[in-house]
């Protein structure tokens, strides 16, 4: 048993529905470029590997360990930054980009490390609080640090020639696509981003994921079982950490820019929540589900949201068209992301498993 | 506020030994006032810069008070706190700006006369706002850690969307009233009307708190909740209209402050909740979750030290707040004056 090879870490999807929808997203994801020609929608699929990595780095400490940081977008904005300043200062060479997570990994892992000892000692209520006040600090200052980061402009670079777009390897071959380097490219992120959500799911089913669990329902009673509760938090809040660093570095390689509106804001915190919340926390498999729909409905969803403000606006209804307009997405997420918390704490795949809720 | 001892009978009071009262952190923004003193170049300059943190960091306080006392009593961490005070800070443009001609009248009576309606209307608005939210969204998640922060942020996004909705995204200009303007000349110091105002209206929220949970039956009550919610109920009292009516008070505070900050800074826009909810937790931190002489050292400590490195090293004072934090939180980790063991 043990010997045996085990990519999903004995815990399978357990549900016939959930597992043919994951089949789907992941084959669809798997062939996206000559499923999906064209540069938006690839774009939409990068960005849905993202966001399901970031996800289930994510679900890692709101799911499995049930703290709630609102720093995890400045892990991944660290990842992002890590790969830009060292693209941008040394050049597009690949040895730039090891360099940039050989810092950049270790780099949040310790941020993590120094927040947890400062607040999760104490109770999971001050870490959201420190998480919150740390992470608003860390957009602040890389906004202005410009030397270093680009300031609000962020910081543009060139990736190594070969993941370049110019770069043809098949012309016009392949199901009547060319593939480039942003077909490589793509499934580096596609590559890294598999690899890194098999290894979530092997940490959470580890005997660390169990005992983080047993924190969750009971933490009193895990520490008088005998386990270190802190650092066992700690723990998972650095391999949360790293893990959004990795993938934020994914998603700067694919962006060929880094700023603070794709690596820090608020909305990509909220956009994580809300994944992890509508898939299903402490499930793993919600994060696919969960930013799959996200993407998404984030991508054609928000359009929709235009054409119902003009109507509206033609209409002479007062105050639809400012409700709908496609600036206030955040309040329909914001919507979404309460009643969720309320109807349907256990997300899609609970409701798919056929557990409670 | 939690080390009374406690006197029934006299003589068992009597052998009771009293908690040592912990003065130190009382000391704290004294000292970081005295500290900075060396470095600015002139001791007008000091003032000036002492006064500015004492009226900001009061006005902190107004914000931040209202936040621990609700987590005090309530175990309630509201992250939407900082949408009422940017709801208080609307609310005040409502009735501000049709009185604008009042507002900038030469005339003490006619300026109060539109800024006290604008105060008293936005502090019903989000004590009234408060007094929903604590019914609708709250009540279902109460003695939940991780709904409550989900469900509060969730409501905090939605509360500043409207405002984006309703009120647009540009930033709505709000003038001082005229008698607030300008400063008073003290030798070389120049201190602002408004700041002095602010210290003095910090001051009677501060005071009139301590005299509410110290002398007062509902204080006692109050207290008695924060240390045992379930021996109050037991005792007879309905604990949860005490809840609501502290959560509709600690709205209604954030409202105030919304209020004043927003003249401080004459102007309003809708993203100021989600910027001040920060800042009001770093003071919650450093106070001691759930005690208010601390959140009122913690708000003077971050004002003043945001103020004097302001002006000494702009680019630190971009992280000062959490230099402090950190700094206390080596001290004492749960900050100067812990609460409850929750």
């Amino acid at each position: 048993m043990t010997s045996r090879f085990m990519p999903l870490s004995g815990d399978p999807p357990r549900s016939r529905a959930l597992s043919i929808a994951l089949i789907l997203i992941v084959l669809a994801l798997a062939l996206a470029p000559f499923l999906f020609p064209g540069a938006k929608p690839l774009n939409v699929a990068a960005k849905v590997c993202i966001f399901i990595a970031l996800a289930a780095s994510y679900d890692l400490l709101l799911g499995y360990t049930g703290v709630v940081s609102f720093a995890h977008t400045m892990f991944y904005g660290i990842g992002s930054y890590g790969i830009a300043i060292s693209l941008y200062s040394l050049g597009a060479r690949w040895d730039a980009i090891g360099l940039g997570l050989l810092v950049a990994l270790p780099t949040a892992a310790l941020l993590a490390l120094v927040i947890g000892l400062f607040s999760l000692r104490v109770q999971t209520i001050f870490f959201a609080m420190i998480t919150l006040a740390v992470a608003s600090a860390f957009a602040v200052l890389a906004s202005q640090l410009s030397w270093l980061t680009g300031g609000e402009d962020g910081r543009s670079f060139r990736v190594p020639e070969l993941l370049q777009p110019g770069t043809v390897y098949i012309p016009r071959d392949v199901l009547g696509v060319a593939v480039t380097g942003r077909t490589l490219t793509y499934y580096i992120v596609f590559a890294s981003c598999v690899v890194l959500f098999l290894l979530l799911l092997r940490v959470v089913n580890s005997p660390f994921g169990r005992v983080l669990q047993a924190i969750r329902e009971n933490p009193f009673r895990a520490e008088a079982l005998g386990y270190r509760t802190v650092m066992h938090r700690i723990l998972a809040n650095c391999i949360a950490a790293a893990a959004a660093a990795a993938v934020g570095a994914l998603n700067a390689l694919w962006l060929r820019y880094t700023g603070p509106d794709t690596s820090l804001s608020f909305s990509i915190m909220l956009d994580i929540l809300l994944i992890v919340v509508i898939g299903g926390m402490g499930t793993m498999y919600g994060a696919i589900i969960g930013g799959t729909l996200y993407v998404l409905a984030q991508n054609y969803l928000q359009a929709l949201m235009g054409t119902v403000s003009t109507a509206a606006g033609e209409a002479g209804i007062p105050i639809l068209p400012q409700l709908f307009h496609p600036d206030r997405w955040l309040l329909w997420l914001g919507v979404l992301f309460v009643l969720s918390v309320y109807f349907f704490p256990a997300g899609i795949v609970g409701k798919l498993r056929g557990g409670p809720g | 506020m939690s080390a009374q001892g406690t006197d029934g009978d006299t003589d068992a009071g009597a052998a009771l030994p009293k908690t040592p009262r912990d003065y130190l952190p009382l000391l704290l923004p004294v000292a970081l006032a005295l500290a900075a003193l060396p470095f600015v170049p002139s001791t007008s300059t000091w003032v000036t810069l002492t006064i500015a943190g004492l009226a900001m960091g009061m006005m902190i306080f107004v914000m931040a008070s209202g936040l621990t006392l609700i987590f005090g009593l309530m175990d309630v961490l509201n992250f939407g706190h900082g949408a009422f005070i940017a709801i208080g800070a609307y609310m005040a443009t409502l009735v501000l700006i049709p009185l604008a001609a009042w507002m900038q009248a030469d005339s003490v009576w006619l300026n109060l006369a539109a800024v006290v309606p604008a105060v008293l209307f936005a502090m019903a608005v989000t004590g009234a706002l408060g007094l929903a939210f604590e019914r609708i969204v709250i009540m279902p998640v109460y003695g939940q850690h991780l709904k409550q922060i989900l469900i509060t942020m969730g409501g905090m996004i939605v509360a500043e969307q409207m405002l984006y909705a309703f009120f647009g995204p540009q930033q709505i200009p709000l003038p001082l009233p005229t008698s607030l303007r300008g400063s008073f000349q003290f030798g070389e110091a120049a201190i602002e009307k408004y700041r002095v105002v602010c210290v003095l209206v910090g001051l009677a929220v501060f005071l009139a708190m301590l005299a509410i949970l110290n002398r007062s039956k509902i204080g006692l009550l109050i207290r008695a909740g924060v240390e045992n919610t379930e021996m109050v109920e037991a005792l007879g009292y309905r604990i949860t209209r005490l809840f609501v009516g502290v959560f509709m008070a600690g709205s209604a505070l954030a409202g105030l402050g919304g209020v004043m900050w927003a003249l401080y800074r004459e102007q309003v826009n809708a993203a100021m909740g989600g910027e001040l909810l920060v800042l009001v937790f770093i003071v919650v931190i450093i106070g001691g979750l759930g005690s208010v002489t601390g959140c009122f050292i913690g708000a003077l400590l971050v004002a003043l030290a945001t103020n004097y490195a302001g002006f000494l090293v702009p680019k630190l004072a971009l992280v000062t707040d959490i230099l402090l934090m950190v700094a206390v939180l080596l001290w004492r980790p749960r900050g100067l004056y812990p609460v409850t063991s929750r």
